[in-house]
């Protein structure tokens, strides 16, 4: 008895002790993967603009660090030649997130009905591959002759892109249900209805979830490509004209644009993402994001 | 015994299997017999429990009794009427853990009365009062995550006594707790158990297991099972287990069953 008693008071200091060292540890490492992150990314800026100095590197192909910001800086204060950034982006934007919305809603309203519907699932399931296996960039052009130069064309072409991601997984995520769970709400009292929105769905959502991810940027693809194809406003259409007039910063410009909202939105949906999957075990896999 | 017998014909009979058969067949046209010929009668407020070997369908009755996979031949009658459906006064705790994972505590056990139509205020309060029963007091807005094995069992337990089941079926209901918290469990479902005296089969490997807890060890051949003996369990209730396990009539059981499970599970 007296040599546990001795342990459990000697067992919290050295515990205490222990954990300040990996807490340190932990706190060292994040700090140098920052510095080294920052570091790459000086590295290959300076790298990139002095090679272009150096002639090593042909600044009308491949621009150089400092034309991309004079470009991206013109575009902020006096905007683009089809009108202010902001409203370009706002254009692009607003086709990626209807696209983006309709899509995943679709796709999770068909994946969740054919994944509890043997008969259905069967019936349709050789149609969606062949859908599937199409390149659904080339849909594009269809769609620009329905729905014209407008939003429409390009709200289409998100949808299709984002659809076959979320529903795959929807349906993937009902199949994956586990049989234990759903023969326990049946006898607890539960319809087919109560068992699909209250086991099936919950369960699928970890799948769901993991494919909006994906598809935010399938739908981004789906709206600037449609832009490349035919618009008036938006985003691709600058990127076009930037390559209509070989003006690669313009290019890269544009890019580091789409870039910076593909990420906050990316951020966006991983906080929704802990949110509602907060009944998940802890996991850890922050270190490497 | 004569007397334990005509009291057996007084009482009402809750579960009732004559001559079941279960062949599973694969699409590619492979017959697994699970059951043959098996028959069994529960009387309500009975605590049967089923031994037998591995893969001996076991498990197979259970499924027969709720309806979820009704037998190949023979009849399955409950409350003296066959089986078409889940009957709602069944309650059913599984081998796995099957509380539902994004749901807290307090849910989990809220569900089964919300599925019947309460409303959720109402299955909320009875819900409380059910954790606190099966001591989770505290552990109320805790997903099933963050508990320990043994108490995620006890949502289980909660979960399905909510529903104030007259027929209550376990399959291996503890055989994936360690040895304490197993033995802890079965105080505990004893301890419920005695309240309403539901009809219980419990389906176990566990020969001491049966024999703590039950009126009756039924023991079931190899595959296909079918019942190779029954014996009565005249140890006094209330029990506790972790006592009853030592005496003299505990052990002599104990060493019949075995013997007579011994042949069965030889490979």
């Amino acid at each position: 008895m007296k040599t546990t008693i001795a342990n459990d008071k000697a067992i919290p200091a050295a515990v205490g002790e222990e954990e300040k060292k990996a807490i340190a540890r932990s706190v060292n490492h994040h700090r140098l993967v920052i510095f080294l992150r920052i570091a790459l990314a000086a590295g290959t800026l300076v790298g990139w603009e002095l090679a272009v100095k150096f002639g090593l590197i042909d600044p009308f192909f491949f621009s150089q660090p400092s034309a991309i910001y004079d470009q991206l800086a013109i575009w902020l204060t006096e905007g683009t030649a089809q009108g202010p950034l902001w409203k370009e982006l706002l254009v692009t934007m607003e086709e990626t997130t209807l696209g983006f919305l309709i899509g995943s809603v679709m796709g999770i309203f068909f994946g969740v009905a054919l994944g509890r519907n043997k008969l259905a699932s069967d019936v349709f399931s050789i149609y969606i591959k062949v859908a599937n296996a199409i390149p659904r960039v080339v849909l594009g052009s269809i769609f620009i002759i329905i729905f014209g130069l407008g939003m429409g064309s390009k709200v289409a072409l998100a949808v299709v892109m984002v659809f076959f991601v979320v529903f795959g997984n929807a349906f993937q995520g009902v199949r994956e249900a586990d049989k234990n769970l759903i023969a326990n709400a049946y006898i607890l009292g539960a319809n087919k209805r109560q068992v699909t929105f209250s086991v099936v769905f919950p369960s699928a959502m970890t799948w769901i979830l993991a494919s909006l991810h994906v598809s935010f940027g399938f739908a981004l693809v789906g709206a600037v490509v449609g832009e490349f194809l035919g618009a008036r406003h938006g985003i691709g259409l600058l990127i076009a004209t930037a390559q209509g007039a070989f003006n690669a910063a313009g290019v890269f410009a544009a890019m580091i644009v789409l870039a910076v909202v593909a990420l906050a939105a990316e951020y966006l949906l991983t906080a929704i993402e802990n949110k509602l999957l907060k009944w998940r075990p802890a996991q850890f896999v922050e270190q490497g994001m | 015994m004569k007397i334990l017998e005509s009291d057996q014909i007084m009482t009402k009979v809750a579960i009732e299997l004559t001559n079941v058969s279960k062949k599973f067949i694969s699409p590619a046209g492979q017959v697994t017999l699970a059951l043959r010929d098996f028959s069994l009668t529960v009387n309500e407020g009975d605590f049967c429990a089923i031994v037998g070997p591995t893969g001996c369908g076991k498990s197979t009755t259970l499924g027969m009794i709720t309806g979820l996979s009704p037998p190949s031949t023979g009849n399955v009658k409950v409350f003296g009427k066959p089986v078409t459906g889940i009957h709602p006064d069944i309650g059913f705790v599984f081998q796995a853990d099957a509380v539902f994972p994004w749901k807290n505590v307090i849910d989990n056990v809220a569900i089964g009365p919300q599925f019947r139509g309460m409303d959720s205020r109402s299955a909320h309060d009875k819900a409380g009062e059910w954790v606190r029963r099966v001591g989770l007091a505290g552990f109320e807005y805790h997903y099933p995550h963050q508990l320990s094995g043994g108490m995620r069992k006890r949502v289980a337990l909660a979960q399905t006594f909510i529903n104030e089941p007259k027929i209550l079926l376990m399959d291996e209901p503890f055989s994936a707790l360690d040895v304490q918290t197993r033995a802890l469990m079965q105080e505990e479902l004893l301890t419920l158990w005695s309240e309403k005296k539901a009809s219980v089969v419990f389906v176990t490997h566990d020969i001491e297991e049966a024999i703590a807890l039950a009126d009756r060890v039924v023991v079931l051949s190899k595959g296909p099972g079918s019942v190779k003996s029954s014996y009565e369990i005249n140890l006094t209730r209330p029990r506790h287990v972790s006592e009853a396990r030592y005496t003299e009539a505990f052990i002599h059981l104990s060493k019949q069953i075995w013997s007579d499970l011994k042949d069965e599970v030889q490979i």
